[in-house]
């Protein structure tokens, strides 16, 4: 049957837009509320579930965080590998082992309610962080012991598991080295002629890296550092669009994962301290300054080192999970008002600020790229 | 009663701080732009640079701000 009548006039598009935005949001908080609930009457506190009000920071803050399972849709979880390096030496096994069933009904457990026993020893999961278990529960059932803030204060085996943002980071080589890999070859085939497919869509971005970042800042000796300079901007850009994709593929919040900007930013920083000539050491140990002055520029310059790339690992990790937060609470907005006629605004701000995040993405790249260009350009300059 | 931390006052303060500074930064690059276009994309990426700087402090005290809650 043709249905491309319905698309016809552009408001319908629109509406029709916006109730698959509905769909898709509306069933995924709800499958969480539904286990909240679950968990909140079968746990000793004696608060009815209709008292219990929707907390804002809490969702948004589980939601950009990393966890051990991929939730894709409803209750249907991708459950990855869960890999410890504990005493007695490397355990695996899969997130799976966290559920029980109830009723029939599986219970992911996310309380340090489930042990998991593997070569004899005992692990819990609490807040998608991994303990040994205790050996007898708390009042609450829960293997762990809890400190006056309910932080799990049990010793924890080292974690090095298949986490949601390891496999997104996989995920995003593998996108970045196809695309990569073909525009490479079309500069092999296509050599003296006009660029083809996605390589015309590349190149653009590319010299754009070339002459609007490296060459300015670094002169002459730019074509040492192209090689990062291009692989920071692209891996950055592309992770970040990926963090906006609200479904599979996409979903993970991986450059907003402190971990991997600082990553990032430990490379810039080995570039700069390794790269620096004797001009950069000069500045920094002996300069130009009156001796009795050392006392003070000696310790900020030295700082100074340290704070570039700690503010580029800062940056990014804000502005991104910033990002999150911001269309996570305005999606919010319509279970914190309990009401369905909050939806349309609510969705029309989250898809304007979703257009915002889209010009972030690609800005965010682009500082971390041209400030990494520009302290790397101030320890390898020569004329002081 | 009110409850709550003051850091939410925190993050506040942060973000008047960095609108005022960017505000500066952006009309002053329109500025800029207006009196001779064709420096406009020197101009942006200039601005997008001195933007990067005041945000990050923003960014800074909204981090700490977020600590101090949690």
């Amino acid at each position: 049957m043709d249905c491309s009548h319905v698309f016809e006039f552009k408001v319908k598009r629109l509406i029709v837009v916006f109730t698959l935005f509905l769909a898709f949001f509306s069933v995924t908080p709800a499958a969480f509320a539904q286990v909240d609930t679950a968990q909140v009457t079968e746990g000793s506190h004696a608060q009815p579930a209709a008292e219990k009000k929707f907390d804002i920071g809490k969702f948004a803050l589980h939601h950009i965080a990393d966890s051990h399972s991929w939730h894709v849709i409803g209750h249907t979880y991708i459950d990855l590998p869960v890999i410890l390096y504990t005493k007695a030496g490397v355990v695996n096994f899969s997130s799976a082992d966290f559920t029980t069933l109830e009723d029939g009904k599986v219970v992911r457990d996310d309380e340090a309610k489930v042990v998991v026993e593997q070569k004899g020893q005992r692990f819990v999961k609490m807040h998608e962080k991994i303990y040994y278990a205790s050996d007898v529960a708390n009042e609450h059932g829960q293997f762990v012991t809890l400190d006056e803030k309910h932080h799990a204060t049990n010793a924890r085996p080292l974690d090095l598991s298949m986490t949601k943002n390891v496999v997104t980071l996989f995920l995003s080589i593998i996108i970045i080295l196809a695309v990569f890999l073909s525009v490479a070859k079309g500069y092999r085939t296509n050599k003296g002629k006009s660029p083809k497919g996605i390589q015309s869509w590349m190149e653009p971005i590319i010299l754009f890296v070339r002459d609007d970042i490296a060459i300015p800042n670094l002169g002459h000796k730019y074509e040492r550092f192209m090689p990062y300079l291009l692989t920071v901007f692209f891996f950055i850009w592309f992770n970040n669009m990926l963090g906006l994709v609200p479904f599979l593929p996409g979903g993970a919040n991986l450059t907003g994962n402190i971990a991997v900007t600082m990553i990032l930013a430990l490379a810039t920083f080995c570039l700069t301290v390794f790269n620096g000539n004797k001009y950069y050491w000069k500045h920094i140990f002996m300069p130009d300054v009156p001796w009795w002055m050392y006392v003070v520029m000696v310790p900020v310059e030295l700082f100074g080192i340290f704070t570039k790339p700690i503010a580029l690992m800062i940056r990014l990790f804000a502005n991104i999970t910033a990002g999150h937060i911001l269309v996570l609470s305005l999606i919010c907005l319509v279970f914190v008002f309990n009401s369905l006629y909050i939806a349309p605004i609510s969705i029309a701000f989250a898809v304007f600020i979703g257009g915002i995040e889209l010009l972030v993405a690609f800005i965010q790249a682009f500082i971390f790229t041209i400030l990494s260009a520009l302290f790397i350009g101030m320890a390898i300059d020569d004329h002081h | 009663m009110i409850t709550g931390s003051i850091a939410a006052i925190g993050a506040g303060l942060a973000a008047i701080g960095a609108g005022l500074g960017i505000g500066r930064i952006g009309g002053s690059a329109m500025d800029g732009i207006a009196r001779q276009p064709e420096a406009a994309s020197k101009i942006q990426t200039a601005m997008l640079i001195a933007a990067a700087f005041v945000e990050a402090v923003a960014l800074f005290a909204v981090v700490v701000a977020l600590m101090g809650n949690g």
